[in-house]
């Protein structure tokens, strides 16, 4: 066998934190998630450019105050960096997971707060902010609240009622039992019901064709 | 009918359950599979709403605030430093590695498939190497060569974590080695990115192996024909 000369790579210095957060761009989100439990910063860096936004996004709906919906994001980032090696490939999507932990740290603000109460349900999306993102993921974000505002329009009222106070108003089913006026087991079934028909619809229209562009900005 | 505490699978997914029935459902869940399940199913539907809320883009400052916040306490993460180190064997890293170069040990057939890289395969090894990265029993060995570092899991599954690699030159492929004493076993290979690498290593690895990389003629080869520029301390 001929002899191959050694083909020895120079050893990479030290990378600095911006190239390192490139440097995890092609990975994936569970893959990110499992080297923040390992300490590494720039994956947490990386896993909030993918969803910093959208994790945001979802906070102001809930709290309608930007310096509140920018506490829970940043409390709940801080959680993902605290426990992330407790989190299981295997139960769920990362994405899944961290928008989770936001929803579930907005909402105990917005409790704690006291600061919804007003109207929650009025949709107040400003298309202004996407103008700086990136072409397929402003349209990948319009595709997707279309066809979830879609799958919410063919709910009974009841349950889309229900599921829209509790999860974006942040009332919970004791409290959503009291405004509406009707007893605590009706409320449980609803939201149980709108929500089983809202996860079929929404299979139903993501085999009609979903896409999502990859997020590497 | 959905009753009982199955059904308050629905609000706990909304956030919505008052505090003692947030409990209970908590106390119920590791034990039921059928509500573990549905939260899981149920927790996709509500993601879809998340992204649904989309509005504006916070402030720049924030993604500082919380990389400062993390800077702050970087000994709050999992420890992942050996529980015990193991007696280092006889034969030192550096000559195991040397080895790797010197010897005409004999060559095996191998049944390694050089072509993995299809994009399904690739996710599904990308996804077992997770699995090891976020097991809390596997440690973590440092590398004598190369930057980055070594996940060995109990059962002896491992993943390189290889930081500043370039892509392998065209042509070329990197390949892993399992040294066992003076031994080099194939343990798969990859192509290299610009960035960041996690690869699952083929094989199992055992007490006081060392885990290198070489860069070989596409395909890969049975026995290494270049100097590591990877190499693990032993395990």
């Amino acid at each position: 066998m001929e002899v191959t000369a050694p083909t020895v790579l120079a050893l990479p210095g030290s990378p600095n934190r911006f190239a390192m957060r490139k440097q995890h761009a092609h990975l994936s989100d569970e893959a990110l998630v499992a080297l923040v439990a390992r300490g590494d910063e720039a994956a947490l860096a990386e896993l909030y450019d993918r969803m910093g936004r959208i994790a945001y996004g979802l906070a102001l709906r809930v709290l309608r105050d930007e310096r509140y919906a920018e506490d829970a994001v940043q409390e709940a980032f801080l959680a993902v960096w605290r426990t992330a090696a407790a989190f299981r490939a295997e139960r769920a999507k990362a994405s899944t997971w961290i928008l989770t932990l936001v929803h579930r740290r907005a909402v105990d603000l917005v409790r704690r707060e006291e600061r919804r109460r007003a109207e929650p349900l009025a949709d107040e999306q400003s298309s202004a902010g996407e103008t700086a993102l990136a072409t397929d993921e402003a349209a990948w974000l319009r595709f997707e609240r279309e066809r979830v505002q879609a799958a919410l329009g063919q709910l009974p009222d009841v349950q889309r009622e229900a599921i829209e106070l509790a999860y974006y108003g942040g009332f919970s089913q004791s409290e959503l039992a009291e405004r509406l006026g009707v007893p605590l087991g009706t409320i449980k079934s609803r939201m149980f019901a709108g929500l089983a028909r809202l996860r079929e619809l929404l299979d139903d229209s993501a085999q009609e064709g979903s896409w999502r562009p990859e997020f590497t900005s | 009918m959905e009753t009982g505490i199955h059904e308050l699978t629905a609000g706990y997914a909304l956030d919505a359950l008052d505090p003692e029935e947030r409990y209970a459902y908590e106390a119920h869940l590791p034990g039921c599979e059928r509500c573990q399940r549905e939260l899981a199913s149920f927790w996709e539907t509500t993601e879809a709403l998340a992204i649904a809320a989309s509005g504006p883009s916070p402030s720049s400052e924030l993604r500082e605030r919380i990389l400062t916040d993390v800077r702050a306490e970087p000994q709050v993460v999992v420890p992942f430093e050996p529980r015990r180190r193991r007696v280092v064997p006889v034969l030192a890293a550096a000559a195991a590695v040397a080895a790797v170069v010197a010897l005409g040990i004999g060559l095996w057939a191998s049944h390694l498939s050089g072509q993995l890289d299809d994009t399904r395969a690739a996710l599904e090894r990308e996804r077992a190497a997770a699995e090891i990265l976020a097991d809390p029993d596997a440690r973590t060995v440092s590398l004598q060569a190369g930057e980055g570092q070594l996940v060995v899991n109990p059962q002896g599954r491992a993943v390189l974590v290889l930081h500043g690699l370039d892509p392998a030159p065209s042509g070329k492929t990197y390949e892993m080695w399992i040294i066992e004493g003076e031994t080099p076993v194939r343990a798969g290979l990859f192509p290299g990115r610009d960035g960041a690498d996690v690869v699952g290593v083929d094989g199992t690895v055992d007490t006081g192996n060392v885990v290198a990389v070489t860069v070989e003629e596409a395909g890969g080869v049975d026995v290494p024909t270049t100097t590591p520029i990877v190499a693990s301390e032993p395990v």
